[in-house]
């Protein structure tokens, strides 16, 4: 029998997509159960309690969760996001409901052995419940109790050779597509670089140093499937720098209709007949292909590298050999001063074991500008905006390009340090007026 | 209920401690096809809705079946995820960014076993437990936050909208009849944590009422200049007040100036602002993330107030359902919903769509609301 009555949350078991509700019921159900005889070290009745409470807050359209929470783990600074119900004594199940951040490998490739250990411990040190995974990459381990963090975190770290995620004012968990791993588009290794830096700065990551939040993310080539341009502070995205390789005949493949455009990606409907001229080349953003005599080409000098012929026809084009990243900087969501997409800063780099060129150039002169001129809760975006895209060029020594802008600015008002003017700022007026009356 | 020591010592809290030592490495996970051929695959195939193929320099191939996965899980469904890796794929399995599951295999054999069995499984409730799809040119699982299940600060809930929009959209998570694919992502108030600001439809939580101030636990719970300097707008100022004889520190809010974001409750709890008519939707559309032909965009507020429906939100999810529709019917191959507002133009995009344009989507926030409004007489009637 249900702990509570949960008429309205119910009406989310029907329809086709997997329902949360009836996992969620099916989690309390075994918890009650408790077929293993787990010696269970939260309350048994947790996730009624959870049903519950989530049933009110649908009854009064608000949450009924209290302010913040501050716990943790010693040592750390972060990992654990602290959580009390209002309601304690309707909902004793949940009036803890921490949440911890576990670390995820890169990719998010798994065996069923370590999702198992996962399950048998978070089934018995806490609420059942996780969340598969976090937006920036953690595996989320969704309610315990205050003093089962530490037994947590030992096991974590004693059995499972596993560590906690970020939070707080500091690196965030970095996260990555799934690469070279199983794309044949990938311009770097992204897992393994995601796994580089994520241990070279763990110190960052576990104790809050900086002035906000600071994210990475690694993707392997400009469709972004990681997201990196919107949701990192820094953002890795691969490319590219000599010819797009062309395999002939498998574009006259293409055209004969032998093999499907976009791997198949438009099958449900009927396109008409693949046509490449419409397809590829008129939709090209900088007009530098052309097929003629059955010959497909490319002027690779006027390619920004888009990927959208290579996304059409990933067995005829292949990205270059000749193959890095782009780094980008200072993406947010709205909160302060408005939402912000990376600005390009480093138009290509290569991307080699151990990285100390990224780690020494770019990474530690960001940081160090930012921990040093940052305001309290200031994104590294909102600092470039407030002391100007200049003053980031300063401080990592990279020369202005004007492949940092879309376009050059239309206001005159252009700053000019005084050494770079003859005589500098230093004038005297009486001069000026010996050859000007008043 | 025993408490049951990990071997932990609170008395020395600092023995033994292991710290630093970050995640495991991806390559423990690798199934064997991935390990070997990293780094040199050759090309992909879709063979159906939610089924790829990967093609190596080797020849090798292996098969990935995607399915939606609800994020929110328990332990149970994740063992039920492992019994089916450990059937078809030898115990290896993934998660992709939009949290579904992938399950791969190298025996082409595997491949229609394990579809009829994932397919097979169902809830007590009546929904699949592992929908087959994601794909290609439709619309994928939905990146979302939160909500009423853990947060403070939401002002909707999280999986519920999700799991409503899911279910209306189910069948262009099964197909791939769209000009392009078409990310739905949700977050449950502006904070937006994920990808709400950069995705083709976006989902958020919208509060419309000015914070309350606990004026006689303010001071005592909060840090007041963190919350003054919270405000977009500067509608929060120091101030007096006298309660019982006793005057207090506390703070007061220019209502004519507030919009409501709540980022001063989540630097103050004492200024709580969720209400049950106040609180509901905002619609945004047109972002995209990939740099495909142009730039990334971010999505942009098209509908300005859609009321909180729980459990189903109905007017939420057929507005968004008419929004496809006519993105399907009208935009060109390849082009995402973003591209076809802007060669449409966003005049057209409110007819076509019926959709209001009221004064709420018009920005006002501060000097770069300028450059959205139109410095040309050339627009549509
Ligand atoms: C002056 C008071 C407070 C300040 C300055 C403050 C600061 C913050 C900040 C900066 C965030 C956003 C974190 C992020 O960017 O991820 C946040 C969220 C949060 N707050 Fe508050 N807060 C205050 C009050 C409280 C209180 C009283 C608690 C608990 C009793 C609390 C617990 C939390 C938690 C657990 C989060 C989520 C953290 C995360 O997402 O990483 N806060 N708070
Ligand atoms: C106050 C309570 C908050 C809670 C409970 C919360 C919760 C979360 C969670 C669980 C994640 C995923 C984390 C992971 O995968 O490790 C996340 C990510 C994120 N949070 Fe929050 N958050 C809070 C505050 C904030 C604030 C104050 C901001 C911004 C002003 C914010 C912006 C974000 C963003 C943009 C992401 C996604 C980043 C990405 O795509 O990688 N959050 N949040
Ligand atoms: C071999 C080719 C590719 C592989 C292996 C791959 C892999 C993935 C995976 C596993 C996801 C998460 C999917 C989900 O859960 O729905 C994803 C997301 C994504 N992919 Fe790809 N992808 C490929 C090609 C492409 C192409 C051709 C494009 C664009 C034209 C693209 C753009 C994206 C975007 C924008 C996302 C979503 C990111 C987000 O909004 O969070 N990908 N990709
Ligand atoms: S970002 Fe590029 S390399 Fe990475 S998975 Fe997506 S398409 Fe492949
Ligand atoms: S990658 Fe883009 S810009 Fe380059 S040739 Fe292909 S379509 Fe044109
Ligand atoms: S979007 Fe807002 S309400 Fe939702 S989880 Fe993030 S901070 Fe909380
Ligand atoms: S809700 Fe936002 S706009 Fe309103 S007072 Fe608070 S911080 Fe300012």
């Amino acid at each position: 029998m249900a702990k509570h009555e949960t008429p309205l949350i119910d009406q989310l078991e029907s329809g086709p997509w997997p329902s949360f509700v009836s996992d969620l019921k099916q989690e309390a159900e075994s918890r009650a159960k408790n077929e293993k005889n787990i010696e269970y070290q939260i309350p048994q009745d947790c996730c009624d309690d959870l049903l519950g409470v989530l049933e009110l807050s649908y009854k009064h359209g608000r949450t009924h969760w209290k302010h913040g929470g501050i716990v943790g783990v010693f040592g750390y600074g972060g990992g654990v996001i602290g959580r009390y119900c209002d309601q304690p004594e309707m909902f004793p199940g949940v009036a803890h409901f921490h949440t911890m951040r576990v670390s995820q490998p890169a990719g998010k490739y798994y065996t069923t052995k370590y999702i198992e250990d996962i399950c048998d411990l978070w089934e018995r040190r806490g609420s059942g419940l996780t969340n598969m995974h976090g937006a920036t990459g953690d595996i989320i381990f969704l309610g315990t109790t205050t003093p089962q963090l530490e037994e947590v975190f030992w096991e974590l770290g004693h059995n499972l050779n596993q560590d906690l995620g970020g939070s707080g004012s500091n690196l965030r968990t970095p996260s990555d597509c799934l690469g070279e791993s199983r794309c044949e588009f990938a311009c770097f290794d992204t897992q393994a670089i995601c796994h580089d830096l994520t241990n070279e700065y763990q110190d960052e990551l576990h104790r809050p140093a900086f002035p906000y939040k600071f994210k990475f993310k690694f993707d392997g080539c400009p469709n972004c499937c990681v997201a990196a341009i919107a949701r990192s502070d820094l953002a890795f995205i691969g490319t590219w720098r000599d010819d797009i390789r062309i395999d002939q005949e498998a574009v006259k493949a293409y055209i004969g209709g032998e093999i499907p455009p976009n791997a198949g990606a438009h099958a449900g409907r009927d396109w008409g007949p693949f046509d490449i001229q419409k397809e590829v080349i008129d939709l090209c953003p900088t007009k530098c292909m052309r097929y003629e005599d059955g010959k497909l080409e490319i002027n690779t000098p006027e390619c920004t590298r888009c990927m959208h012929c290579i996304n059409v026809m990933p067995r005829a084009l292949r990205v270059g050999n000749d193959k890095g990243a782009s780094l980008m900087v200072g993406a947010k969501a709205p909160i302060l001063d408005g939402a912000q997409m990376a600005t390009l800063l480093v138009p290509f780099i290569k991307v080699e074991p151990p990285y100390t060129e990224i780690k020494e150039t770019v990474i530690e002169p960001i940081w160090d500008w930012w921990m040093e001129e940052g305001k309290n809760r200031e994104r590294l975006g909102e600092l470039i905006k407030r002391e100007g895209m200049q003053k980031l060029l300063e401080v990592t020594g990279f020369k202005a390009d004007p492949r940092m802008i879309q376009e050059p600015r239309s206001n005159p008002y252009v700053f000019w340090k005084a050494d770079e003017v003859p005589g500098g700022f230093e004038r005297d007026i009486n001069e000026f007026r010996k050859f000007h009356q008043r | 209920m025993a408490f049951i020591s990990s071997g932990y010592n609170p008395k020395k809290p600092m023995e033994n401690r292991i710290t630093d030592i970050g995640p495991r490495k991806y390559d423990e996970f690798y199934p064997p096809v991935i390990a070997k051929n990293k780094g040199k695959w050759l090309y992909h195939e879709i063979l159906e809705p939610g089924i790829l193929v990967h093609v190596g320099e080797s020849g090798d191939k292996v098969y990935t079946i995607r399915v939606g996965g609800c994020r929110f899980m328990s332990v149970t469904h994740l063992r039920e995820i492992n019994e089916i890796a450990d059937k078809y794929c030898d115990g290896y399995l993934r998660f992709t960014t939009r949290n579904n599951i992938e399950f791969m295999t190298d025996k082409e054999e595997n491949v229609k076993p394990m579809k009829e069995d994932l397919l097979s499984r169902k809830f007590a409730g009546g929904s699949y437990k592992f929908p087959i799809g994601g794909t290609g040119a439709g619309v994928t699982n939905i990146v979302h936050t939160q909500g009423w299940i853990h947060c403070h600060t939401p002002a909707t809930d999280a999986s519920g909208t999700v799991k409503a929009t899911m279910d209306v959209l189910f069948d262009q998570f099964t197909d791939m009849k769209l000009p392009a694919k078409l990310r739905v992502s949700m977050a449950c108030c502006l904070n937006m944590c994920g990808a709400v600001h950069c995705s083709d439809i976006a989902i958020l939580g919208y509060h419309r009422k000015p914070p309350m101030i606990d004026h006689e636990y303010i001071d005592k719970m909060c840090e007041i200049p963190l919350a003054i300097a919270a405000c977009p707008t500067a509608a929060i100022k120091p101030t007096k007040i006298e309660i019982e004889g006793k005057e207090l520190k506390t703070v007061s809010v220019k209502e004519e100036k507030c919009m409501f974001c709540g980022n001063c409750y989540t630097m103050c709890p004492s200024m709580p602002l969720a209400d049950d008519v106040g609180d509901g939707i905002v619609l945004m559309a047109g972002g995209k993330i990939s740099n495909r032909r142009d730039a990334p965009k971010f999505s942009k507020v098209v509908v300005a107030f859609i009321p909180n429906e729980q459990p189903r939100w109905p007017t939420m999810t057929a507005t968004i359902k008419r929004m496809i529709e006519a993105y399907s019917k009208d935009a060109n191959k390849y082009e995402r919903l973003g591209q076809w507002a802007e060669r449409i133009g966003w005049e057209r995009f409110f007819e076509k769509c019926e959709l209001e344009f009221t004064h709420h989507l018009i920005d006002d926030f501060r000097d770069p609301a300028y450059y959205t409004w139109r410095q040309t007489t050339n627009f549509k009637f």
